[in-house]
């Protein structure tokens, strides 16, 4: 009898099984490295992932505040066999034991965000960041008096030093005086810490807050003196309503969206993907009642141009803290040379060390 | 260095030395009745989550603040279960207790993260706060920082000047005398223990409701280890916690401000000042232990008189 029963348990199991993949059904993996609820970078992925459930036939599951490391080697595997049709992993740490779990399970795609190793079920994938933070460099330069601007940093890395360099060729697009001041925490979410740090840059005369930080922190410390700041990931409007003057926003439901038909039809390849503006992964945040019109329409003109593919941001000549040409003029960087870089432009106060 | 930067500093570090001053007088309490607690990290962090979601559902900081302190002394509890109750090793104890409390803080904590709630704000206090220098470095802060001006005196007298301090002295530094003397040695300890978690939960608190409004994992970062160090600094003496917890806080906020003023020294650099100092100060104090005032039973489990 308790045989009969186990053999029809397992009859019933198999054959929900093989409804399942009548109807292809895709599992789709989410690996986050901060809880969801931070409004900053894995809050962005996630309104991404959310962006998945009206898709017919797939369905999406996440794990939020994982370790980079081992520990995310161990969820990767977990949702590896648990048959999980692809998995994006989110943060940089991710990459190796991506790599490893990818070459564990090649019929499972994998998709990693921010790193630059492939395999052969294994892709990367990032945003132009740096195109919405020349923009919003824009409204920073077109909002300061003291002719100052504070960017709390995290990492003296390629891309939080390619993003200060557009944000400060944005200022410098309308107004070629001023500065950037930058202080580095070394910490990608530490509320006490950034904001300490954007009160320093406060107390210098900063008068527009930016950051590469995942916390609102920054936004609390310009609120509560009174001045101005831009944020980062999502709208931080909620934070600092009197102080938010927009925002460099990720828009990953678009892209998640692509690979899911890619990966449906068959198109999907391991490669590595930069797409911008144009496509919508990176945006402003909506400018705050502060912004004056004509400075808007400014910012709005020089979006069009980036989408249009018109302004490159990067285009020579640029020259670097000590007035050292880097780009030749008229010349437009490689994409090899914006995602190794290491230098600041003139008009950067700080060091990339 | 001129003063229109040298007094933010040193306003900046009254306020980022205050969660460090509540967390090292509340261990200074713990050990000098012979119990070494390196759980504050666990417990500061507990103190930080309840306080923050006390705030959000109350809307009171006051009552937030209140029920962080307890919510620090049943942490605290804890490790007074293990250590004077099991008699388990002091060390071993403390530590699981930090694990034990970021764990727990992340877990409970997850729903929090990003959301603002009700805390204090910067009070300028009447009259004093207008006296040059020293008004806008001590006297333009929030209350909780006002708060920890009376607390180091108040633990001085009562330590140093009254019966129940002396007799937990007594216990911290020869248990076995003081339980010939009558003493109920238990008694004085877990009072350390608990007094102790009730100010490590305080310090914790004032991460969430003053420094900033918001929750997220590890909102302490490793202000209870300097704590723990900072003891060793102060040779046990409330006085000098005021001290060395000001020096920690003045150099956290140095090394932002050094990056902000345009320094050409590498940030890594600056970020190291902070972890050097504390070796530095441990090495300091050891080759000035006459002075300290280590309590002589620190660690040491005692077994029931009776």
């Amino acid at each position: 009898m308790r045989v009969l029963q186990a053999l029809a348990v397992l009859m019933l199991c198999l054959s929900f099984s093989n409804v399942q993949a009548a109807e292809k059904e895709l599992n789709v993996g989410f690996i986050y490295v901060s809880p969801i609820g931070d409004a900053g970078w894995s809050y962005a992925h996630d309104l991404g992932r959310l962006g998945l459930e009206g898709m017919p036939g797939v369905k999406t599951s996440y794990v939020e505040a994982v370790a980079e490391g081992p520990d995310s080697e161990r969820v990767m595997q977990n949702m590896a066999r648990k048959g999980y049709d692809i998995i994006f992993a989110t943060s940089f740490g991710y990459m190796d034991p991506m790599l490893k779990v990818a070459k564990q399970f090649p019929n499972i795609r994998f998709m990693h965000c921010s790193g630059f190793k492939t395999a052969d079920n294994m892709g990367n994938y990032f945003g132009r960041m740096y195109q919405a933070r020349y923009l919003s460099g824009m409204v920073a330069g077109g909002m300061t008096k003291s002719k100052t601007i504070g960017y709390v940093a995290a990492f003296p890395i390629p891309e939080v030093i390619r993003g200060i360099n557009a944000f400060t060729l944005g200022v410098q697009a309308v107004n070629p005086e001023a500065t950037v001041r930058v202080v580095w925490t070394k910490t990608w979410y530490d509320p006490a810490t950034e904001k300490e740090a954007a009160k320093s840059l406060l107390d210098v005369g900063a008068d527009v807050i930016a950051q590469h930080q995942d916390s609102p922190g920054p936004q609390e410390a310009a609120q509560e003196k009174g001045v101005y700041s831009i944020g980062y990931n999502s709208d931080m409007s909620a934070f600092a309503p009197k102080a938010h003057l927009t925002a460099p926003i990720w828009n990953w439901a678009p892209f998640y969206r692509n690979v899911i038909e890619q990966v449906r039809q068959g198109t999907w390849k391991a490669e590595s993907v930069w797409p911008g503006m144009e496509t919508g992964i990176v945006d402003l945040a909506p400018f705050g009642t502060m912004v004056p019109k004509d400075l808007q329409d400014k910012v709005m003109a020089a979006k069009a141009e980036i989408v249009a593919g018109k302004n490159k941001i990067f285009v020579g000549p640029i020259k670097d803290q000590k007035g050292t040409v880097k780009i030749a003029d008229g010349v437009v960087a490689p994409d090899t040379d914006l995602l190794g870089m290491t230098w600041f432009v003139q008009g950067v106060v700080g060091t990339t060390e | 260095m001129e003063l229109a930067i040298i007094i933010p500093l040193l306003a900046a570090a009254v306020q980022s030395g205050t969660p460090i001053l509540y967390a090292t007088l509340g261990e200074i309490i713990t050990e000098k009745s012979g119990v070494l607690n390196l759980g504050v990290e666990g417990v500061m962090i507990i103190g930080t989550l309840t306080a923050f979601v006390v705030a959000l559902a109350t809307g009171s900081p006051t009552l937030a603040f209140v029920a962080a302190g307890i919510a620090g002394t049943l942490t605290a509890a804890i490790h007074g279960m293990v250590c004077l109750w099991f008699k388990g090793n002091q060390v071993v104890s403390g530590l699981a207790l930090t694990i034990l409390g970021t764990g727990l803080a992340d877990y409970l904590g997850n729903a929090y993260v990003g959301r603002t709630a009700p805390g204090f704000t910067p009070i300028a206090l009447p009259l004093v706060s207008e006296i040059p220098i020293v008004g806008p470095i001590f006297f333009n802060h929030d209350p909780l920082v006002y708060l920890t001006y009376g607390i180091p005196p108040l633990i001085w007298y009562g330590l140093m000047r009254t019966r129940p301090g002396l007799c937990l002295r007594a216990a911290g530094e020869h248990p076995a005398a003081a339980t010939a003397a009558g003493l109920h040695v238990a008694a004085y300890r877990w009072f350390g223990v608990l007094g102790g978690g009730f100010l490590m939960g305080l310090g914790g608190a004032y991460l969430s409701l003053s420094y900033t409004h918001l929750w997220t994992n590890n909102l302490t970062g490793g202000r209870g280890w300097i704590a723990v160090a900072l003891v060793i600094f102060a040779f046990w003496r409330p006085g000098r916690a005021v001290f060395g917890a000001y020096l920690f806080g003045g150099i956290m906020a140095l090394q932002l401000r050094l990056q902000a003023s345009g320094t050409q020294i590498p940030s890594s650099l600056l970020l190291m000042l902070p972890y050097a100092l504390t070796v530095i100060v441990l090495v300091l104090s050891s080759w000035r232990r006459g002075m300290s005032e280590a309590p002589a039973a620190l660690g040491i489990n005692v077994e029931p008189a009776d």
